[in-house]
């Protein structure tokens, strides 16, 4: 499988990105903080107020470094969309599918059925793992209530069908989700998904961490040539990626939530990593994204055996690959679309 | 497939010329030939990876794609990036190298004296291969030249960096009937936008678009299957 090259994260508020000589120049002020080769990278993510110049994105473009722009705290703006996306057949045909519920509805189940098969994984690796520490009974019964939503998958007919049941399957699974905290648990805990704001720490850290990952499934998809915006499970909204939120299902439970528990269980993050608003809403502060960064890019370097292909590969390469795969499937290639289904 | 197989003769007395929009790249016969998936995958579906190969293709192109480095040696005239056509086999690209030698029984070239006959010369990396794709290019490189200069082109030569040496290709009529067949071929998928299925083979370990192509997929299990099993392990497993 392809190599993955790092990313660049720009995590200084006043860092200005250039280019020279095929090189990503870093610059703060007058200094100079690094000076990069464009060809060992594979994303810069830029958390600076003053971003790049032109002549930069064009060259990442060319090369295919996906760059993406965001604000100090973690907003996203926008990414470079450069010459892959030039395949308007891919498109069309990814168009087509998404207009045509009997074609979506198939490739949604996918999506779904990753998600819950992973949801249900995570619970059981604790329930296996951690059997002395946490209330056995209840992951049980999540967890058999996750089986039987996964029974229920291939008999839905109707994509609103399938929403509520994925609705009601992201019930059970957080319903659980306290038991999976098992270190700190004053500072840490799980009672209800919060977002706007996250109201306790591990909804900010969720939060964070989904957000890298909409990141990283919207460059896969721009990266394969498809739309990240046209979906066939979440419907169009303007400015929503909706096709990057129905890639993300299947691996929300299994990169996301995974790593943001062992983040927590591991002790790599602490109550001083983040701070409250006037609001209510509590979000990771400087050091905390630093933190969660560092660690997230690790992550990415983990390498696994992806069940459907058989293949070793690392962990960041994974949207990538299921990006790929979703475009063997719209081309015909395969007979339903694989989700990465990781026990 | 239906594909309409016409010979490079009947070809030429046809009086069909493709539209300037259907013109595909001439670079394209060669991917063809290698493996019709990978010049789909590029020309269809407009995908591209670099590979070490690749990237070191690109260097040593720079050399040579530069039309400002033509130059006259006496009776050589050398032309780079020459860029070529034919409606007839609609294709258009750009030969790395024309030679034209001066001689009676050449042709009249516009801005210069005396005549010339030309002779092209593509630039490979590696060493001459036992496949046809590098044949096939240049005679379709030739194939161009004849139409546009109004002349016939008996043969050309391929230059391999590696070995450093030039393979005298001769440019019969058997060549051009493949290069028709091929590019007629092109042409149809072209028009449908297919793109073949995977087929694993030794040449996918050579091929830059390896990973995006997945050639395994061709071999694997059905999606359909595999998810199936998952569901019905995890019913035997998580309890």
């Amino acid at each position: 499988m392809r190599q993955l090259l790092n990313t660049l994260f720009v995590l200084s508020e006043d860092a200005y990105l250039s280019l020279k000589d095929d090189n990503v120049v870093v610059q703060n002020k007058d200094e100079r903080l690094a000076s990069i080769p464009l060809r060992s990278i594979e994303q810069i993510l830029c958390f600076s107020y003053k971003g790049a110049s032109p002549a930069l994105m064009g060259k990442c473009a060319e090369f295919g470094v996906a760059v993406s722009f965001f604000s100090p705290r973690g907003r996203y703006y926008c990414s470079i969309l450069g010459e892959k996306n030039r395949n308007v057949l891919l498109r069309r045909q990814q168009f087509r599918i998404a207009d045509d519920e009997k074609r979506s509805l198939p490739i949604a189940k996918s999506f779904i059925a990753g998600k819950v098969f992973n949801c249900r994984w995570v619970l059981e690796r604790t329930k296996r793992d951690h059997a002395m520490r946490v209330n056995v009974e209840r992951l049980a019964g999540q967890s058999a209530a996750l089986h039987s939503a996964l029974g229920q998958i291939g008999g839905c007919s109707r994509i609103d069908e399938l929403r509520g049941l994925e609705g009601n399957a992201a019930k059970d699974y957080f319903f659980a989700f306290d038991d999976l905290i098992l270190r700190n648990k004053d500072d840490f805990f799980f009672e209800v998904r919060s977002r706007r704001p996250p109201l306790d720490r591990l909804n900010a850290l969720l939060s964070f961490v989904y957000t890298l990952l909409t990141s990283d499934c919207t460059a896969a998809l721009q990266g394969v040539g498809l739309d990240p915006y046209v979906g066939f499970m979440h419907v169009d909204r303007p400015g929503r990626v909706s096709l990057a939120l129905d890639l993300m299902e299947e691996l929300r439970p299994v990169v996301a939530d995974r790593f943001v528990l062992s983040m927590v269980n591991t002790g790599a993050i602490k109550p001083a990593d983040f701070e409250e608003r006037e609001n209510g809403g509590i979000f990771l502060n400087d050091k905390g994204r630093k933190v969660v960064l560092t660690a997230w890019q690790k992550r990415k370097m983990e390498e696994l055996t992806h069940p459907f292909l058989n293949e070793k590969m690392t962990w960041g390469l994974v949207p990538y690959v299921q990006a790929l795969l979703l475009v063997r499937t719209l081309r015909g290639d395969l007979d339903a679309y694989p989700p990465l289904m990781w026990k | 497939m239906t594909v309409s197989i016409m010979s490079y003769r009947e070809l030429l007395n046809g009086s069909t010329d493709y539209p300037e929009d259907d013109w595909l790249a001439l670079s394209g016969i060669q991917h063809y030939a290698f493996c019709k998936r990978q010049w789909a995958l590029i020309h269809i579906e407009q995908l591209w990876q670099e590979n070490e190969r690749t990237t070191a293709g690109q260097i040593e192109h720079q050399r040579v794609d530069d039309y400002g480095n033509s130059e006259t040696r006496g009776d050589l005239l050398i032309l780079r990036s020459l860029r070529v056509f034919s409606r007839k086999v609609g294709i258009t690209g750009i030969c790395d190298v024309v030679e034209f030698h001066k001689d009676d029984d050449g042709v009249a070239l516009h801005g210069r004296e005396g005549k010339w006959k030309p002779y092209p010369v593509e630039y490979k990396h590696g060493h001459a291969k036992t496949k046809d794709e590098d044949r096939l290019q240049l005679c379709a490189e030739a194939m161009c030249l004849e139409e546009m200069l109004a002349c016939d082109i008996a043969e050309g030569a391929l230059f391999y960096r590696e070995t450093k040496r030039r393979e005298v290709v001769e440019l019969d009529d058997a060549l051009r009937d493949q290069v028709v067949n091929l590019t007629c071929q092109m042409h149809e998928m072209y028009q449908r936008g297919y793109t073949p299925k995977a087929r694993r083979t030794k040449s996918c370990n050579a091929c830059s678009l390896r990973n995006l192509c997945l050639p395994e997929l061709g071999r694997k299990q059905s999606a359909k299957a595999y998810i199936q099993q998952c569901i019905s392990d995890d019913a035997a497993g998580g309890k």
